[in-house]
């Protein structure tokens, strides 16, 4: 795992690393306060005071961004674990049980499918109004049958070896078997699989706020910034800018880490890079 | 003037020397072996042959192939390879292209060297009918597979036909037939061959010369008479020993009461048919009836598909009866509904090696796996139990903290008998014990099962189609055809007299031995 190996694993791990920090810091410090709003200094290009500029309220965008960015974050992990937690045990009882179990397991992610995140979460925001909860919820459920699918695929080839027959002769039940044997198996395809579901729900949660079904004001995310500039967009690209570029690389670094971190952990891919001893 | 002549081939990765300094010389019409266990580099020599290597590989010496040295052109080499040499690979299935009817597949090779031929011709010569050539690779069997194989590398009427273990993916009886058919094809055609192969009998049935691979060397090269009955290297001599098996004098007849009986024993499957019209139903175990004495050695035989492993696996309790009991010491079930504290006395070793323990746990924990069968132990004990099983089977109980990918195949069939044995059970179903052995370690394994039948007083039944192995270590046999039992007694009756059809064919392909 050094970097000469997989350089693009450490560059998107790094970056990633590095806004979840400036997120985290957001909780304790931020340059100043985000609610703050001071008409008389907005529209200000970068400066000494204020890295990133100031917006429309006056606000300054450094320590919006460092704020969205941790919402963003927030609202993406919840959802991987919402999806992960149903999804991955639905993939695995649908792979160890099979029959009817299987049916059902399929079915249900078929029918969650067939409904994009963003349908979804205007049922619930129609049902419960809008908020970052609801995008979690929304984000989430959309994610189940990902993870359902991921955590079936990967089993299934895994079924077909002895040693899950010789678990059986050992009388472990289908339960125990997904949770001894097939789950530390698939490990590596569900964390690649949850870093991508990571990026794919900030993107998501971006969408929902820019049509404000997400994050409410006062608080912030990077695609509430996005909704909130884009009316300024002709006058002031600035703003609208820098909350993209934020998006784009966040989005970017994690399915770089992704990648990379499915080439280190997929035995197959690292099996082709060693010779071919086989005779 | 020999038609291939290879010196002084060198392949290697990186810092590793795959295969160091081989030499040798391939006339043409003859029919040349490269014996070796895995490992021992056989196959990149022929790879090295046909320009194949990886990319990665490094590789010096000479190939030349009729007095010109190996184009290092890649056109120029695909267009030698696609001309003059055919090649046969181990396992057909992944070979073909699955979306192509085997027709298509033939004519293809034809069109690509501009050969003129027919697609029926081939077929024939191969010993299949025309109308195989609309199937497409899954409609047919190992054997036909394989044949298919050989009729596209006998497209291009090649000078040589490079079969790297063409057969041994196959079962006994279809391997000896497509023996005999690359035999009588070199013959016809005035073909070179070079066959490479662990199985010593499979060689000499098929080769005139040999050269004997080890730790990528040649160790011994010279007539098959030659190096097979009077062999110069130590390693050659043992090579020659681990074929010839031993045959245990206990394997013998029965002596306890009736441990394990089935009566009308029936697997149906059923097949999917048109819509919700259900199709036929396969039957995969018919009506098998047959019991098994305590402390005896009892043989299932039959070709693949015969239902063998099907009937394993309900004795075992991994899969339901569709109909029929089966009684075992007294109490009776119909596959999965195994009584729970019937479990520990039965139990089964898997015939892959590589597939049957968990690659994330350590052997420890794999092996104390079935202890949870047993009423509740202290961990001490549970430990104890762990290292006796491990030390029963040869290997030291330091070894446990390890994980499978650091054993050889070898050491996990003996660790696979480790788990086997770990709730002292009674009665042991052995699938192909060694069939994915190398030749050379079989012997020993043999011996260990012996050896722990012995010390623990156990009932075997073993699932196989090698003849000589059944012969070595079995007192008894059933042999098995599409899911019925055909024929019972004893091994040297029913070898010395077959009376079923299916037993005499499996008694001709036996291969000869080596002297």
């Amino acid at each position: 795992m050094t970097f000469s190996r997989h350089p693009s694993l450490w560059i998107g791990l790094g970056a990633t690393g590095v806004f979840a920090l400036l997120a985290l810091v957001s909780l304790v410090w931020t340059p100043y306060p985000i609610a703050e709003i001071d008409i008389a200094r907005r529209f200000q290009g970068p400066s000494a005071a204020h890295w990133l500029g100031t917006d429309f309220f006056g606000r300054d965008m450094a320590s919006l961004v460092m704020s969205g960015a941790l919402t963003s974050f927030v609202v993406a992990a919840l959802a991987v674990a919402i999806g992960a937690g149903i999804g991955i045990p639905l993939g695995l009882a649908a792979a160890s049980y099979g029959g009817p179990m299987e049916w059902l397991a399929l079915r249900l992610s078929d029918f969650i499918f067939a409904f994009p995140a963003l349908i979804v979460a205007i049922l619930i925001t129609a049902l419960f109004g809008p908020g970052a909860i609801n995008a979690i919820v929304a984000i989430g459920i959309f994610n189940i049958p990902v993870f359902a699918r991921v955590a079936r695929g990967g089993s299934l080839t895994i079924m077909s070896l002895d040693f899950i027959d010789a678990a059986r002769l050992a009388g472990l039940g289908s339960w125990a078997i997904a949770w001894r044997h097939l789950l530390p198996n698939i490990l590596a395809l569900i964390i690649v699989q949850a870093t991508i579901q990571l990026s794919l729900g900030i993107l998501a949660e971006a969408g929902l706020s820019y049509i404000g079904l997400g994050t409410q004001p006062p608080a912030t995310s990077l695609g509430l910034m996005l909704k909130d500039a884009q009316s300024l967009f002709m006058l002031h690209p600035f703003l609208s800018l820098v909350p993209g570029v934020a998006i784009v690389v966040i989005v970017i670094a994690l399915n770089l880490a992704g990648d990379g971190l499915r080439d280190a952990l997929d035995p197959r891919l690292r099996r082709q890079g060693a010779p071919h001893a086989a005779a | 003037m020999p038609l291939l002549e290879v010196t002084g081939l060198t392949v290697g990765f990186g810092e590793v020397e795959s295969v160091g300094d081989v030499s040798f010389a391939i006339d043409s019409g003859e029919r040349f072996g490269l014996i070796g266990e895995s490992g021992s580099g056989k196959t990149l020599t022929a790879l090295a042959v046909t320009g194949l290597l990886p990319e990665n590989a490094r590789r010096s010496g000479l190939i030349a192939f009729d007095d010109a040295p190996l184009p290092e052109n890649e056109r120029a080499l695909a267009r030698l390879r696609g001309k003059r040499i055919g090649m046969v690979f181990q396992e057909p299935m992944t070979a073909l292209n699955p979306l192509m009817r085997v027709g298509a597949q033939i004519a293809e090779a034809l069109a690509l060297t501009d050969t003129p031929g027919d697609v029926g011709a081939l077929l024939e010569e191969v010993g299949l009918e025309p109308r195989h050539a609309g199937r497409y690779p899954h409609q047919l069997s190992g054997g036909q597979r394989q044949r298919v194989m050989i009729a596209m590398a006998l497209a291009s009427q090649p000078d040589l036909l490079i079969a790297d273990e063409p057969t041994s993916a196959l079962d006994l009886v279809t391997q000896a037939k497509v023996l005999d058919l690359i035999a009588e094809l070199c013959t016809r055609r005035g073909m070179a061959l070079l066959f490479i192969s662990h199985d010593l009998k499979a060689v000499a049935r098929l080769c005139e010369r040999v050269a004997v691979m080890h730790r990528g060397q040649i160790v011994e090269t010279g007539a098959t008479g030659e190096i097979l009955g009077a062999p110069r290297e130590d390693y050659t001599r043992k090579l020659v020993a681990a074929s010839q098996l031993h045959l245990y004098a206990d394997a013998g007849p029965p002596a306890g009461p009736v441990l394990l009986e089935t009566e009308g024993l029936t697997r149906r499957y059923r097949q999917p048919g048109t819509w919700f019209l259900a199709g036929k139903p396969l039957t995969a175990v018919d009506a098998v009836t047959f019991s098994i004495h305590r402390g005896e050695s009892v043989a299932l035989v039959g070709p693949s598909g015969s239902g063998k492993t099907t009937l394993a696996r309900m004795l075992v309790g991994l899969d339901k009866a569709s109909d029929g009991r089966i009684h075992f010491e007294g109490e009776t079930y119909t596959g999965a509904d195994l009584p729970a504290h019937l479990r520990r006395d039965l139990s089964l070793v898997f015939q892959d090696p590589f597939g049957s323990f968990d690659p994330r746990l350590t052997v420890a924990a794999s092996l104390a796996e079935p202890l949870r069968l047993l009423p509740a132990m202290s961990a001490a004990e549970r430990d104890q139990r762990v290292n006796d099983a491990i030390e029963a089977v040869g290997l030291p109980a330091a070894m446990l903290t390890r994980y499978p990918h650091e054993f050889s195949g070898g050491q996990r069939q003996r660790l696979a008998i480790a788990r086997a044995l770990v709730t002292r059970p009674k009665f042991i179903v052995l699938d192909e014990p060694v069939s994915a052995l190398d030749v050379s370690i079989r012997g020993e394994i043999l011996a260990l099962l012996m050896q722990v039948r012995r010390d623990y007083g156990l009932t075997y039944l073993i699932i196989s189609h090698d003849l000589d192995m059944v012969r070595a270590i079995a007192g008894r046999v059933l042999v098995m055809q599409a899911g019925r039992i055909v024929e019972e007694g004893t091994p040297e009756a029913v070898f010395a007299a077959p009376k079923h059809a299916l037993t005499r064919e499996l008694v001709a392909a036996r291969m000869p031995d080596l002297d």
